[in-house]
Parts: C-alpha cells; structure tokens; sequence
C-alpha cells in the first residue's frame, strides 16, 4: 500500500518521471521530489491559495490533488514563469507596484494572475478581484496586488510577445535536456 | 496524509467492481477538492481511492440528450459557468457554481461530486432541485435514474447502493419561459461556507418551485401552486405569509457554528422573499 507509483508529467516545459507516493499531494510531489518549493504549504483546505499552480491551463490549490492525479498533465509552477533570466510581465509589474510584503503568498498570487490575464488578458477591477479571490494575504496587501494584476494587463501586449519568443527558445532547450541532468539535488 | 492504495479503472464496470468490492472502504476521487481535505484530516480513512478521471465512459460534457440537458460526471464548476446554454437555460445553476470556493476549486471541483457529498449546504443542490434534475448512477445491476429528490438522506449520505457510482446529472430541457435565480447568505463577503442557500423557478402558469439549503439535514424542494408567488400584484406580506408556510419544515441545526437557527429561518424569509421578487422579473424578462 505504501509503494511508489511511477507517473510522467511535465514540469514547466520540461518531461519528468517521477515515482510517487499514492497518499502524497501535488504540492508534496512538486516540493520534496522536484525540490520546486515556490508553491507554499499554508491552510492546506484550499482556502489561501498559496499552493496554487497551473494544470493543463487552469488554476488549482496543489494541495487539494494527488501526485498521480498529475499522471500525464502539463504543469507549470511559479518557477517556470521567468525565463533566461527575463521576469514575466506579472512578475515584473508585482515588483514595479511593491505588491509584496512579506512574500510568502506571492507564488500563489503570480500564478493566480497568470492564468486570470490568459483567461481575461484586460479584466476589470471586479475580475481582478474574483480571479484572485483564492490567494489571500495576510499582510493585506490587496491593493498593490491589484493594481499590478491591471499594470501587467496593460503592458502585456509587447512584453508578451517578448516573453513568448523567450519561453519557446527556452522550452526547446529544455526538452531536449536529460532528465537526470535537472534532476533535484 | 494517511496512506491508501489508489485505483484509476478504464472501464465503468471495472469502477463499479471496485467500488462494490470494497464497500464503505473505498471512495471515488474526482475533483477531490472536499475528498482530500477529509483524507488528511482523518474523518475518511477509506483503504482504497478510485480515481474515476480515467474511466472511458466518463466526461465532462454538457449536452443535450433526449429532453435533457446531461452534465457528465467529470463536469467542473468552471465547465458550467463557461457554457452559454447553462448560463442562458439554468440561469440558478450558473449563479450557485460561482459561489463554489475560489477559481481554484471550481476549476477542480465537480457537479456530480458536489452532489454525492451530499453537504446541507451544497451551492449547486437547490438550482438543480428546482429544475426537476435527476441522478443517473451505474451499479452491479446496471443503470437507473433517481430524482434528485430522492438522492439526497442526511448529511453525507445518499440513497446511492453499495457498488453504484453516479455517471452524469440530467435537467429536462425547459418547455417554457421561466424565471429562476440563485440567492445565499454567507457571513462575510466572499468566499465562504453558505449559512443559507435558496433557488426559486418560476413557470407562465404560477407555480413557483422553490429549494432551500442549510436550513437543516438535506435540502429541501417546496413548491407554491397557488400562485400567490408568482402574482406580481400580491402585496409582499401576503408572500411572507405564503412563504412562512412553504418553509414550515424547515430545521436549522442548533449546533452549527456558522449561524444560530433562528437567524437562519429570519434569512430563510428574507432571502424567499428576494428571490420571487427577482424570479417575477427574470420570468417577465423571458416572455416580453
């Protein structure tokens, strides 16, 4: 009952085999098998958000899902968003606008306001607010948040197509890397 | 997370045979966004998961299927409050899926799972009791359909027999103009557990179908055929009074940490009251 079930996924572009406990969550699999810790462990009922990642393009707490529900899915966590070196444009505009404090919600939040702008890429102040409605901060630092959500909406168009000339180069040298060579220390 | 065995069948009859074989120690995963919550708290310590996402016969589709409108068992909140007949036809429904949680959980969890948790509070119950929804579970003896009515016991508990697992969830295509609308009380703003959840449907010819949730072990359907309710020129208190004796049955738990039953049988008319007013509209809307 405690055997490992071996499961391909891919990570932020990139194939991985991983053999996993049945009982360990996509945030346990991600953090202590991938070593991918910016996905927070926090409330660990789907209420803060901190765990949030993106599964085959929509959101969810990782926390609330299996490791070998992944079996087959294309992830990508917070880590897979800056590339070479060039933060995305929510990255950027979260530090433009000092939308972090404390910090530990924020991989949540980047993610959420990722697949929000891919959903809505101009949204309200009303969708920023639905959108993000499962990343809380503790820090209250809600203001800030939203208003970088709109900054990275309105300069998404050129940056974007910056980003995506950078992510499909960087996603062709990833796949053809070995995994063992990216494999956690 | 205690450990379990997990199961991901490819056929409905090798689910079904899992699930029969196992009985009350096994569980069906499919959103999992309240499955996995009680697996780590030790409140379900089932020996087996049966991960029902790979199972061929399954979707997430919705579609119409002889005079129904078919909500596959994998269907998410997120499918429901992208589709534009749903938004259009079962106005309700799509009201109750955007209070499930966050974008998150509804990208995960699923209609028919909302329904076999079977949760007094559950958002999505009373829009699909006032629609007349029914159950279509697939077990040992083959497939049957069960009245939504007659799905849900207590608190967590189903009319489902050992060994069935529920494969899709039908409205009846409506066969007229209608009025229906979603309401609930939560005690903060945003996202929370309802303390109170109500949908009203009402029909050209004055029935008004009305369902309550949180207001005691299941929820409830009622139904106005007096059409008192649906009689715009009836004065509001005449409808408090009607509604008051729709409501009778009732019974809030007295235990319940999020509201005390005597506010929640207040909010139970308050919101009664709203939703007819709001159905009247949406019903004048659809036939002018």
């Amino acid at each position: 009952m405690s055997g490992r079930i071996p499961i391909e996924l891919t990570v932020n572009g990139r194939r991985r085999s991983v053999d996993v406990l049945a009982h360990h969550t996509l945030l346990e699999v991600l953090r202590e098998d991938l070593a991918l810790t910016g996905a927070k462990e926090c409330c660990l009922v789907g209420e803060c958000g901190a765990c949030t990642v993106i599964v085959n393009g929509r959101s969810v707490d990782s926390c609330l899902m299996l490791g070998v529900e992944a079996e087959g899915s294309e992830v990508t966590t917070v880590e897979g968003l800056a590339l070479d070196g060039h933060l995305s444009p929510v990255q950027q505009a979260f530090l433009d606008s000092g939308a972090a404090q404390c910090g530990f919600c924020i991989p949540g939040q980047v993610v959420s306001a990722h697949a929000l702008l891919a959903d809505v890429p101009n949204p309200t102040r009303a969708q920023v607010e639905e959108g993000l409605a499962g990343n809380l901060c503790r820090c209250a630092g809600y203001e800030q948040i939203i208003e970088a959500v709109q900054a990275a909406a309105r300069f998404g168009d050129g940056r974007d197509a910056r980003h995506a000339q950078v992510v499909e180069a960087t996603l062709g040298e990833r796949a053809a890397t070995p995994d063992a060579e990216v494999a956690p220390q | 997370m205690r450990a379990f065995a997990y199961e991901r069948p490819t056929r409905l009859a090798d689910a079904v045979a899992l699930l029969g074989g196992h009985g009350p120690e096994a569980r069906a995963l499919a959103g999992g966004t309240d499955l996995i919550i009680r697996l780590r708290d030790g409140t379900l310590r089932p020996q087996v998961v049966v991960d029902v996402k790979g199972i061929a016969e399954l979707d997430g589709d919705i579609r119409e299927v002889d005079g129904h409108v078919r909500f596959g068992a994998l269907t998410t909140m997120t499918d429901i409050l992208r589709d534009e007949r749903v938004r259009r036809d079962y106005p309700a429904l799509a009201e109750a899926a955007l209070f499930v949680g966050s974008v998150q959980i509804r990208n995960r969890a699923t209609l028919v799972g909302n329904m076999c948790n079977a949760s007094p509070a559950a958002d999505t119950a009373p829009a699909l009791l006032v629609y007349g929804g029914r159950i279509v579970a697939m077990g040992p003896n083959g497939t049957r359909h069960v009245p939504l009515d007659d799905f849900f016991v207590r608190s967590g508990v189903t009319t489902l027999d050992r060994g069935e697992l529920v494969t899709a969830i039908e409205l009846p295509v409506a066969d007229g103009p209608r009025g229906s609308v979603h309401l609930r009380r939560t005690r903060r703003r945003g996202h929370d557990l309802a303390s109170v959840t109500l949908a009203v449907s009402m029909t050209r010819d004055g029935t008004t179908r009305l369902s309550y949730g949180s207001v005691g072990p299941r929820p409830v359907v009622v139904v106005d055929e007096t059409g008192v309710l649906a009689d715009r020129r009836v004065p509001d208190a005449d409808k408090a009074g009607r509604l008051h004796e729709l409501f009778a049955d009732a019974s809030p738990s007295p235990t319940s940490m999020r509201a005390g039953p005597e506010y929640r049988l207040a909010m139970l008319r308050v919101l009664g009251l709203r939703g007819v007013t709001a159905a009247i509209e949406r019903l004048g809307a659809a036939t002018s």
